[in-house]
């Protein structure tokens, strides 16, 4: 997947990726991060560029974010709701790439519950491919947000510990996170009860496996807690969320074991007494709303920079 | 009919275990004996065919084929799939009861058979369903689909989930004297799952199927088996875990056998990687360790037979997000070449080979395929061993084209095949 970026100038996942590679996406984002905040993003960036939003799967916080990344950048966005397209008449994945290429399109962030739905696409379509999150595979824009968000405060990606806390088997944000954090030297632990931490995560890189919240947050830079799926108790894997709270939500008692200062993050939308305690969500040491900011700034860069890498070739 | 000679060629014969050069003799659609003298030998108006080398063995005896006809006709035809059968020298094959409808019928049974002899290319032995529908519950009829000509029994695709059921149907087969084919994977462990369990599947973020499923059942199968004295066969087993009991089995005096097929020897799961849906099979592709004890188990006869495991599906079956795609692969046209990769690899000799192909699965079915014996049908394969050629998905004799094998290099080509003494596939210059 390492030359999938520059080769075809899709981002479908972090696998594979570089420093290198990542680092180029963090600069521009931490620009775009100050020209946002001065209202003096450059509004002709993605001029007569036409940016499709895709979503196959409900989610108006990433759909808004991509949005106005592109809007910033003065390209015409459009939103594809899949409730009201031809996609839950029965047409196929494919049926839909040609119909997208027949409009002439730019930039296409897919979002699909299915893993590997935005690579089938970006096999088919002229357009640039941004993966939004795809089932449990990756959501590679969700990582860099993170990531920039780490380093506006920490001033480093590397030599940190990042306990990602919660539902990780089935997180395409746990996954992406893996892929970059260990990519840029810092360490990971995966932090949860077996049924949603399994063994094979090991497998991912430089991580560790907890299955108590002490060991697992012990001198952390960054407490990362993912969102915890009701669907998941019906499945027998989680009794119960207040079972959950009790064992693996991140309260302030626990949050104390980590470093002093150290972040408190979450990709939304939370549930609050499930997998975060309320008063640790509004507290000091939380940057969960400067994620949804960053957000903006690194999906702004990675169209920049996909639209570039396209023009270029 | 005219008689035929084979010269020039090497005879592999998978019942006596030879392979000798040498010549044969095929009177009136029959073989009619091997290296005979003078004119015994070489009867005038005879035609020699002259192999300039190549092998010539039983013509290949698949024992699990999926069709698609009857119900699933857009995916493959019995014609079709006679034509992929005949390009891979395969002259017999056992058809999977999973169509629509399900060959729970004995008219059924008796028109697959037909249909096959229709062709003139192939002889099909039908499976019966093992239950009504092949969906797990009532039993079929199982005295009537053998009298009508069922070879074996099976759910096909599917395992028969429920133990005490399980122990019924194996009893009662046991009482018709039929053999039993079962898929080894626990249900309940593979329910939405399409990729083994590993460090590939948890990457690529694919809901996963533990290699363990597949030991879970075999072993709860074996004891049943036990209990009720039947004869059982598992069906393209994979896992090192799964043999392991197989071999266990046998090596206690069970009647027990398997199959393997081709992508579980020659494939592992890396064949997966960036969500190609021509490798999503079921069983799903295993680690290499997996693979790897496949092929000893091959090596030490724990697995009796190699069958292709041709599962025909249409390209709008095959392009779909991986979750979604449908398991199986071609697998007719492949069967020799990428068996032939065991041999050139020293796994195993051509003759073992070839009875893992011919003589092993026909007897377990019951049938008098697969041998050189006089007096049995010439169905009959003559192929290069040596001669290269890549898999092309898209230009595959049949209408299936979901090949797992797409751009591989294969070492062994067919050049032609018999079907009762007459040529169904391959050009006059052999």
């Amino acid at each position: 997947m390492a030359d999938t970026l520059a080769r075809k100038h899709h981002l479908l996942g972090l696998e594979g990726m570089s420093a290198e590679e990542i680092t180029p996406f963090l600069d521009l984002a931490a620009n775009y991060a100050l020209l946002s905040r001065s209202r003096t993003a450059p509004r002709d960036a993605l001029r007569g560029r036409t940016v499709i939003n895709m979503f196959f799967e409900d989610s108006t916080r990433t759909r808004t974010s991509f949005e106005l990344a592109g809007k910033r950048l003065g390209a015409d966005v459009i939103n594809m709701t899949v409730a009201t397209s031809s996609v839950n008449k029965g047409e196929t994945l494919l049926d839909t790439a040609a119909t997208l290429n027949a409009m002439r399109c730019d930039l296409l962030v897919v979002r699909h519950a299915q893993s590997g739905a935005p690579a089938l696409l970006a096999q088919k379509v002229e357009a640039s491919v941004v993966n939004a999150g795809d089932g449990m595979h990756e959501h590679p824009t969700q990582a860099l947000l993170d990531a920039l968000t780490i380093k506006r405060h920490l001033g480093t990606l590397s030599g940190l510990t990042v306990a990602i806390c919660g539902d990780v088997g089935h997180s395409r944000v746990a996954r992406s996170n893996i892929h970059l954090l260990t990519a840029m030297g810092s360490k990971v632990r995966l932090v949860g009860p077996p049924t949603l931490v399994p063994a094979a995560m090991a497998s991912l890189g430089a991580v560790s496996i907890h299955h108590d919240m002490e060991s697992g947050l012990r001198d952390a830079d960054v407490v990362m807690t993912l969102r915890l799926q009701r669907e998941r108790m019906g499945a027998g894997l989680v009794p119960s969320a207040r079972e959950f709270f009790r064992f693996y939500g991140v309260d302030s008692r626990r949050l104390a074991l980590a470093k002093p200062g150290a972040l408190v993050m979450h990709p939304g939308p939370m549930n609050r007494g499930v997998e975060i305690a309320s008063d640790v969500a509004d507290s000091v040491q939380s940057v969960i709303q400067e994620q949804v900011e960053m957000g903006v700034a690194v999906r702004m860069a990675v169209l920049d920079r996909l639209s570039r890498m396209r023009t270029a070739s | 009919m005219t008689d035929l000679v084979f010269e020039n060629i090497r005879l592999i014969d998978p019942e006596a275990g030879t392979d000798v050069s040498g010549r044969l003799l095929v009177r009136e659609g029959r073989i009619a004996g091997q290296d005979k003298a003078g004119a015994e030998g070489r009867p005038e108006n005879a035609q020699i065919i002259d192999g300039k080398g190549a092998v010539l063995s039983p013509g290949l005896v698949d024992m699990r084929v999926a069709i698609g006809e009857p119900g699933f006709e857009y995916r493959e035809t019995i014609a079709s799939c006679a034509r992929a059968a005949v390009s891979g020298g395969v002259t017999t094959l056992a058809a999977l009861p999973n169509s629509k409808p399900a060959i729970d019928e004995p008219a059924l049974v008796r028109l697959l058979r037909g249909r096959g002899e229709e062709t003139g290319l192939v002889s099909i032995l039908p499976y019966g369903a093992l239950t009504k529908g092949c969906n797990g519950e009532e039993m079929a009829e199982l005295g009537m689909l053998r009298e009508a000509g069922a070879v074996a029994f099976t759910d096909g695709i599917h395992a028969i989930a429920d133990t005490k059921r399980m122990r019924q149907l194996l009893a009662y087969a046991k009482g018709v004297d039929a053999l039993v084919v079962q898929h080894p994977e626990d249900p309940s462990l593979a329910k939405g799952g399409t990729a083994t369990a590993g460090a590939l599947a948890t990457r690529m973020g694919l809901a996963q199927i533990p290699a363990a499923a597949e030991a879970i059942l075999i072993a709860r199968d074996i004891r049943l088996a036990e209990m009720t004295g039947a004869r059982l066969h598992f069906g393209h087993v994979s896992t090192g875990e799964g043999l392991a009991l197989i071999r266990q089995a046998k090596a206690r005096g069970l009647t027990i056998t398997c199959d393997t097929a081709p992508p579980y020897f020659a494939l592992n799961e890396d064949a997966i990687g960036e969500f190609r849906t021509y490798a999503k099979l079921s069983p799903p592709l295993r680690a290499e360790d997996d693979r790897l004890a496949v092929c000893a188990a091959l090596a030490d006869g724990t697995i009796d037979a190699i069958a292709s495991d041709h599962a025909p599906w249409d390209a709008d079956d095959k392009r779909l997000p991986f979750a979604q795609a449908s398991a199986g692969g071609t697998g007719l046209t492949t069967l020799l070449g990428v068996g032939l990769s065991l041999v050139h690899e020293g796994t195993l000799t051509l003759p073992q080979l070839i009875a893992l192909i011919t003589r092993n699965p026909a007897r377990l079915l019951g049938s008098d395929a697969g041998t050189l014996r006089d007096g049995a049908s010439a169905d009959l394969c003559l192929f290069d061993p040596d001669s290269d050629w890549v898999v092309e998905a898209g230009s595959q004799p049949g209408r299936a084209q979901n090949t797992p094998f797409d751009g591989r290099s294969l070492k062994g080509r067919v050049l032609g095949t018999w079907k009762a003494g007459r040529r169904v596939y391959g050009g006059e210059a052999a």
